[in-house]
């Protein structure tokens, strides 16, 4: 014990040491902007001294906590609790219908009522929150089951929206006859894409799928006669009610009502397929390709129906997309939005279906709601991002496979 | 030698890396449930050898012929290793290729692909018969872990089992494909004196009930020489014997090309 103390001492002792080094440090690199302040026209110089005991002592206890964390985590007991903790957790919450049910049936009421509750505007947010859940578990099929890293996603994305866009723009083609096209559509130029790239992995795929997604968009902004270029495409009518006249807030409240079914909808069909015949030669083919194809895998098939499935989500969110702006022109499209996707999906947990869920909610919601921080807010926005990757490196909620129990039968256990 | 045609029938082999010859007219025959091996010093050509038959390289010049129990001969050159697979060439790897993030029992499930048909919509919609047939591809994949032991660890992730047990699981993924010839790649190595017998015991029993064709690369001399009936030695891309473990233990050039010649003053 005595021992205990003495060591936990000396290496505290040590961490203070490293962090005062860091703060005199980071005293000396600020001192020039943060205090001295020239004045050209008195030719006087305003020493600020109190902003440099204000870098030394911030800069001091953020490299102490940093340190602190980092050793946490170094020595393991960050990992493994966390790691049993979720383990826990989910068995617990997942085992005892206590808990889970009267769980899900507030978080129900609760999206239920969230429109009524909330402004439009908050509405509105939710709603494109809702619309990257769907991406990223598009995405999340392509990246975190299949492994085949896609940073033109966003390309799919556009197809679906300038899908809806063109055909009601020309043949007036309505909302919910387009919503299944527009899938298809993407799921087309999911295998075209999916084609050329079949030999490729990692790295190379990825710039391949960038070019691809750049391809889409510098087309769109340049070809005028078909997709009326960067001023792109206004007036696109917004989900058909069947007659019903609707103010512009009951549209919104409506498209969050479509939305919450459409993301249930994507949920139960993507957890199906992770845990189906072609969902598990997905993560094979993650695992290991050669391996799977010694096992009797068909490579190409298996890549381009992820392909395919993945780009039938963008599509679908695409035609949202149009739906809900009425206006859509390629400015929506850009490399930010792949990449803002993927951060979803790496950030949330590959793989994990609640971690994208949950992923989607933080990078959409936390720049929204940290509008109060003005300027600062991109900054808090990148320092978060940049803590759950060095803390959780796995994602937010990393995937949990399928148990299965035997005692006599066989039987399946649902794990979400 | 039994008098039926073998089911695996490899004729004059060679391949070629450029100007390099790794195989110069290997010519191999396997017989129904017969245990082969196949020996040599490192880079003898063993491992390429394999690659060559289960599609993974396209070999320079020669025959492969497969001769399945119940179905026509067929020529497998310029096949794709999934298509081999399917026509029941079932192979483990050297340095273990488990998909490491999947339950052990997914590992095996995932072998059951080739022989299962369900698509897109039956994973969606999990009709009737998409159901009874994930039934049944759990029920065999666990019989298949039972066979070899695992039993016990099918909710486990693959990279959490002990290595031993690692190469048991590939050994059952293979099987899993339902195959007529497993090509094992060194089962034994790094494995201690204990799990090697076990996996003496666990060959032989899969060639005994399952009747499969085993053809196994292996540096365990003593392995080799317990369970195989025939030995093939490659070295330097030749074969330079072949013969029963008696003979080949005898054979003065596989004795040369192991512990090279002896030095005469």
């Amino acid at each position: 014990m005595d021992i205990d103390l003495r060591q936990i001492l000396k290496r505290s002792a040590g961490e203070i040491g490293k962090s005062s080094v860091v703060a005199l440090w980071f005293m000396f690199l600020t001192f020039p902007i943060m205090v001295m302040k020239v004045n050209p026209l008195d030719k006087t110089i305003l020493w600020r001294w109190m902003n440099m005991a204000y870098v030394g002592i911030g800069t001091f206890s953020l490299s102490f906590i940093w340190r602190f964390l980092m050793e946490r985590k170094e020595m393991g007991a960050t990992k493994d609790e966390a790691e049993t903790w979720q383990k826990r957790a989910g068995k617990y919450i997942r085992s005892d219908k206590r808990i889970y049910v009267p769980c899900m049936i507030v978080l129900i009421i609760f999206a239920l009522y969230f429109p009524f509750l909330f402004s439009s505007y908050q509405t509105s947010i939710m709603i494109t929150a809702l619309m990257y859940v769907m991406l990223g578990l598009g995405l999340n099929i392509v990246v975190g089951l299949a492994g085949l890293l896609d940073l033109g996603y966003v390309a799919f994305y556009a197809v679906g929206a300038y899908f809806y866009a063109l055909t009601n723009h020309h043949f007036g083609l309505g909302f919910w006859g387009a919503l299944p096209l527009a899938g298809c559509m993407a799921a087309t130029f999911g295998i075209l894409l999916g084609f050329p790239v079949l030999r490729l992995r990692g790295d190379y795929l990825a710039i391949v799928t960038l070019g691809f997604g750049e391809i889409i968009r510098l087309i769109l902004e340049n070809w005028n006669e078909f997709s009326y270029g960067p001023s792109g495409i206004a007036g696109i009518s917004r989900p058909s009610t069947f007659g019903i006249q609707l103010t512009l807030q009951q549209h919104t409240i409506y498209l969050y009502y479509i939305m919450i079914v459409l993301v249930l909808f994507t949920i139960l069909v993507v957890s199906r397929l992770r845990n189906s015949r072609i969902g598990r030669a997905w993560i094979a083919l993650r695992e290991d390709e050669v391996a799977c194809q010694a096992m009797g895998i068909d490579k190409t098939t298996t890549k381009l129906t992820a392909f395919a499935l993945g780009a039938t989500w963008a599509g679908f969110v695409g035609c949202i997309l149009a739906a809900k702006t009425t206006f859509i022109n390629p400015a929506s499209f850009t490399f930010m939005e792949s990449a803002m996707i993927l951060s979803i999906v790496v950030l949330g947990g590959m793989g994990s279906i609640v971690g994208v869920v949950v992923g989607a909610f933080f990078l959409i919601l936390l720049p929204e709601y940290l509008r109060a921080f003005s300027q600062y807010r991109m900054l808090a926005f990148g320092a978060s991002m940049v803590l759950i990757m060095v803390f959780r490196p796995q994602g937010i909620i990393s995937g949990i496979r399928q148990r299965y129990e035997f005692h006599k039968e066989p039987a399946e256990e649902e794990s979400l | 030698m039994t008098a039926s045609m073998p089911v695996l029938d490899i004729r004059e082999l060679t391949m070629d890396f450029g100007g390099l010859r790794a195989l110069d007219n290997i010519s191999i025959q396997v017989n129904r449930g017969e245990i082969v091996a196949l020996i040599g010093p490192n880079g003898a050509g063993k491992t390429t050898f394999f690659n060559c038959i289960t599609g993974m390289y396209e070999p320079t010049k020669g025959d492969m012929i497969i001769n399945p129990p119940g179905k026509k001969m067929q020529r497998i050159n310029r096949l794709k290793p999934n298509v081999v697979t399917e026509h029941g060439l079932a192979r483990t790897f050297q340095n273990i290729r488990l998909f490491q993030k999947m339950t052990v029992l997914e590992n095996v499930m995932v072998a059951r692909h080739c022989r299962t048909r369900s698509g897109i919509a039956g994973a969606i919609f999990r009709n009737e018969s998409t159901r009874r047939e994930e039934r049944e591809m759990v029920e065999f994949s666990y019989q298949m872990l039972e066979t070899v032991g695992l039993g016990r660890y099918v909710n486990e992730l693959a990279q959490e089992l002990p290595y031993g047990a690692q190469r048991r699981l590939e050994i059952a993924r293979a099987m899993a494909t339902e195959p007529f010839l497993l090509l094992l790649d060194e089962p034994a190595a790094g494995m201690n004196p204990k799990e090697t017998s076990e996996l003496d015991q666990l060959i032989t029993k899969i060639r005994d009930v399952k009747g499969v064709a085993i053809l196994l690369i292996e540096h365990d001399m003593k392995l080799v020489m317990s369970i195989s009936e025939r030995i093939y030695v490659l070295d330097y891309g030749q074969m330079i014997a072949q013969g029963t473990p008696r003979e080949i233990s005898d054979n003065p050039d596989v004795i040369k090309a192991y512990l090279g010649e002896a030095f005469d003053a």
